[in-house]
């Protein structure tokens, strides 16, 4: 507690500085942003419009309740000698008080009625992306194309710590954007591993809950080229404020190009299962995995957080049979936050990692998983 | 007859009479909200700036939770129950409540259930880390340990809850002075009529919910649970058929508080009684029917949609109402701006900036845009903190002095008013900007986009709590010696409260009063 005053003290000085020296930031990030974007789908275009709308009717009502209140404040005070006026009834007032509102709500409701029917109207779509929200990334799979990936955060905890200054995009930068054609209808179908997410992208006006056991489905036509970024939009836990969304909309021929990589890339990391490693290696490949995928729960150290996450270090699965060590991994714990890597991380990938968690920490069991283990483990062998 | 209060700790641990127990509820809340604004600022001290400072995104979410879960149900609605343990039975020209020793055991397990609740805090795995919503699965099969502590305390103060809440409907039923007509209560007393109602209506819907919470988690059933059968958007409907009126729980008796001060300092009769009676009751059967506004992107059928969409924006006709009829009742009036009446007036003005934003919400389309962003925390603090803690705060100044027999010092009054105007404006205003830029709520950390916005909120919370500071002292100083009030306290106000002796006798109206 004494800390965070100091610090608060400290910020408060430092505050004046920063709003001077805020010069800097303004060339690379958008500051005192304060409106709704309008997008780049014809939904998330009405939605602006509405949202117009709406505000500009709040403030002419404002204008007028709040004048009469000013005025009155001002003409009608004790102090000024005013006399209190007796009357305390107006059934006609009551009724056009009653009835004006009604009257605005109905000229909105129209207009929103519609926009809304229109985004439920996700047929006739050209592009179908499966997205589901995992702790803590989205999985992309674009359907019949074989595609399928999973998209996270790359800022460094350097960043996040303040250790290292802070890069334009951060937070809201991922390793494998989704990438989208523009001006065809896309249909986002959205669901869950976990918990309960929500795929988000303002300038697509699209923000679907991922609900673990449904699909819920959207859509876009994106109408301009470009990288657009969101967030996730529902508590998800520990690191829900670090999973961003984003997406590259690109032209026809540059996303067929995108997908004929994908599958290449897809192929080159299935053939690298049938070849052995070294341990070197996979310990070197098993430590970068980790950090990426397993240090959000099971911390960098392996030592967990007590009472959510085990600690890895000394764990009696690290330490026993390294079979069982290959199921935990592949299939995740039912019912817990221990998902199943199996499809998220590729054989190479779950072999390094095992391999790492059994001798990192003074684990020191010095045994390795091949990546051929790790598929046949999958075929159940 | 005339025996006054017993001696020592055990006056207040046995004590069945409405102005103890009304004092103690408004100390425990008046601790509860010091509690909850620690919480607070703790968030805001880590949002201060982009970076993960201070704590760790988990405890981040603790933090969140339990902010929320104190403000409302340790701050806001022990508050309300207060100010109705204490005016209910003087406004109706009761000698007590209807079920004094009720009154006792409602008051004395809360503080049982904050504990419970507070202790979660030193677990092994942390505190309830699933924000006051506590939306499954997220609060059940991954929930932290404690979760089953959280569950016991929801549970004792559901029943704390509906234990009020009847006592406060037989109080108002059966105990007014003869002559006392349901039409010639003052709000106040009419608006808790109907809050008592939506109690007993939604906390057991609130208690199924965290029951069903319960099996899930210890007894192997899955009403939540996908993959055995269940529905996790099931909870998210049940929470909010008690989350819903729950919010109304948290405005109505605020409704009824300031209908009291403003005829007062505008020396003018209330304006548009039987509609002000009609409207508050209106917006409580609605309230039943606009749960899923909170829903707009779980996915449900258009129809459900739409219907809720409409529900909404209807319900916001009625609260117009209440607002048109309080300005009217200002206008032409002869009006003093004591501190009550400034809270009052703030209130008027910032909870209806809270309802348009709340109209801007129901727009469905739209609300995919607002919907889990800082514009959503911005709008329910606008008609949290300047609706429930302002008006509970306008109550305490106006009637303190006949509570305590002494005047406060205005001075100080109308500094706290404008330090917690001020930092409350600051605070959330610019709340509104960064949830429109994009900013998604319960996030410990940001891109530097929503920077500004973010240091400038922190900046007006901090303000806020030195405001607060200010009130508690002033509350203690007037009790202490402050100097001494009129039986009338201000000129010429309505109502019973204003006929009994200040301080008001630790017994009122033994013998009925005459009701004209
Ligand atoms: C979302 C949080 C989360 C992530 C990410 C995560 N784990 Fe886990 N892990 C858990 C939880 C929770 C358990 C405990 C499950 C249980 O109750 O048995 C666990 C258990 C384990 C165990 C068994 C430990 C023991 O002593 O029981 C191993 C091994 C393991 N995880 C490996 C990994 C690996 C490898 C990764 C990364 C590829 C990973 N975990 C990522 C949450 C996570
Ligand atoms: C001191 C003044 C207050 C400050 C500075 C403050 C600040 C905040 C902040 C920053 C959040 C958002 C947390 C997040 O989404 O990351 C929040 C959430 C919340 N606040 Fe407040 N708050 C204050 C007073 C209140 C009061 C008086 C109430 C209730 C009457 C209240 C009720 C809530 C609720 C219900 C939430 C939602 C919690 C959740 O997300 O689960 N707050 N508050
Ligand atoms: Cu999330
Ligand atoms: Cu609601």
């Amino acid at each position: 507690m004494l800390k965070t005053a100091r610090r608060l003290c400290a910020w408060m000085l430092g505050f004046t500085c920063l709003l001077a020296a805020g010069g800097a930031l303004a060339e690379e990030v958008e500051r005192w942003k304060f409106n709704m974007t309008p997008g780049v789908t014809p939904i998330s275009q009405n939605v602006y419009s509405l949202h117009m709308q709406i505000f500009w009717w709040c403030v002419a009502i404002g204008v007028v309740v709040f004048g009469i209140m000013f005025v009155s404040m001002f003409l009608h005070r004790k102090s000024r000698g005013v006399k209190p006026a007796n009357f305390h009834e107006s059934t006609l007032l009551e009724l056009l008080w009653t009835a004006i509102p009604f009257a605005i709500l109905i000229m909105m409701g129209i207009p929103a009625s519609k926009t809304l029917i229109d985004l439920y109207d996700t047929e006739k779509s050209e592009v179908d992306v499966l997205i589901t929200g995992y702790q803590w990334s989205w999985k992309y799979e674009i359907l019949g194309e074989d595609v399928s990936f999973f998209s996270k955060l790359t800022t460094p905890t350097d960043q996040i710590e303040g250790h290292a200054s802070k890069g334009v995009n951060y937070l809201l930068e991922v390793d494998e954007p989704l990438v989208l054609p523009v001006n065809k209808k896309i249909r986002f179908l959205v669901t869950a591993n976990d918990v309960i997410h929500s795929w988000w992208v303002p300038a697509f006006a699209v923000k679907r809950d991922a609900i673990p056991g449904f699909i819920n489905d959207a859509w876009a036509v994106i109408t301009e080229p470009g990288i657009y970024r969101g967030q996730c939009a529902e508590l998800c836990g520990k690191d829900h404020g670090f999973m961003p969304v984003v997406v590259e909309a690109k032209s026809e021929a540059d996303y067929q190009a995108w997908l004929a990589e994908k599958k290449a890339a897809a192929a080159a990391i299935a053939e690298l299962t049938e070849k052995p490693f070294t341990f070197d290696e996979l310990y070197a490949k098993g430590e970068e995995v980790y950090s990426r995928s397993c240090a959000a729960c099971h911390l960098a150290g392996g030592q967990g957080v007590p009472g959510v996450f085990p600690a890895l270090k000394d764990s009696p699965v690290a330490l026993g049979d390294i079979n069982h060590h290959i199921d935990v991994v592949v299939n995740g714990v039912a019912g817990t936050a221990m998902q199943a890597f199996g499809e998220q991380l590729s054989e190479v990938d779950i072999a390094a990692v095992v391999t790492y968690e059994r001798t990192a920490w003074d684990n020191n069991m010095g045994d390795l998983a091949q990546p051929i283990d790790i598929y046949n483990h999958k075929q159940g062998k | 007859m005339a025996h006054g209060p017993a001696k020592g700790l055990t006056r207040w641990l046995y004590t069945t009479n409405h102005k103890d127990i009304g004092s103690m509820y408004l100390w425990f809340s008046f601790a509860m909200f010091f509690l909850g604004g620690i919480f607070a600022l703790v968030i805001r001290a880590e949002l201060f700036q982009p970076g993960l400072q201070i704590v760790e995104p988990n405890f981040f979410n603790q933090m969140t939770t339990m902010h929320g879960l104190v403000m409302v149900f340790g701050a806001v609605m022990p508050a309300f129950v207060g100010l109705a343990n204490w005016m209910v039975p003087l406004m109706i020209g009761a000698p007590d409540m209807a079920l004094p020793r009720m009154n006792n055991w409602s008051f004395w397990i809360l503080p049982f259930a904050f504990a419970m609740l507070s202790s979660t805090l030193f677990m092994t795995g942390g505190a309830p880390n699933f924000g006051w919503t506590f939306y499954a699965p997220l609060s059940t099969t991954y929930a932290p340990p404690s979760v089953t502590f959280f569950i016991f305390a929801i549970h004792i103060m559901g029943a704390s809850s509906i234990m009020g809440a009847i006592n406060i409907i037989a109080t108002i039923l059966n105990m007014r002075a003869p002559g006392m007509t349901l039409m010639k209560m003052p709000m106040f007393v009419w608006t808790w009529l109907i809050t008592a109602f939506l109690l007993i209506a939604v906390m057991p819907v609130l208690a199924g919910a965290v029951t069903m919470m319960l099996m899930d988690i210890h007894f192997g059933t899955s009403f939540f649970d996908a993959a055995g059968g269940g529905d996790p958007v099931l909870f998210q409907h049940v929470f909010w058929f008690f989350g819903h009126p729950e919010v109304y729980i948290m405005i109505l008796p605020a409704f009824g508080i300031v209908s009291a001060i403003i005829p007062t300092f505008a020396r003018k009769p209330l304006f548009g009684y039987s509609s002000m009676v009609y409207a508050t009751a209106a917006i409580a059967i609605l309230s039943f029917v606009v749960w899923a506004h909170h829903m707009f992107t779980v996915g449900m059928p258009i129809a459900g949609e739409l219907f809720f969409m409409w529900a909404t924006m209807l319900i916001s006709v009625p609260t117009g109402v209440k607002i048109f009829n309080w300005v009217a009742t200002m206008f032409k009036g002869s009006m003093t701006f004591e501190t009550p009446m400034l809270f009052s007036i703030a209130f008027v003005i910032l909870f209806t900036i809270g309802g348009f934003s709340g109209v801007m919400l129901a727009i469905a389309p739209a609300d995919f845009q607002y919907h889990d962003t800082y514009f959503v925390v911005a709008h329910f603090h606008y008609v949290l903190v300047p609706g429930a803690i302002f008006s509970i705060t306008a109550g305490v100044y106006y009637w303190l002095p006949k509570w305590s027999g002494r005047m406060y010092n205005e001075t100080m009054g109308k500094v706290h008013f404008w330090l917690a105007f001020i930092g409350l404006n600051v605070t959330f205003f610019p709340m509104h900007f960064s949830g429109l830029a994009g900013m998604p709520r319960r996030i410990p950390d940001y891109n530097m986009m929503f920077a500004d916005w973010n240091m400038i909120s922190s900046v007006g919370a901090v303000l806020f709590g030195a405001a607060q500071l200010v009130f508690l002292y002033n509350v203690i100083s007037t009790i202490l010696s402050g100097k001494k009030a009129t039986d009338e306290v201000w000129d010429n106000p309505e109502g019973l409260e204003w006929t009994v002796p200040s301080p008001a006798p630790y017994h009122t109206f033994t013998e009925p009063p005459a009701i004209k």
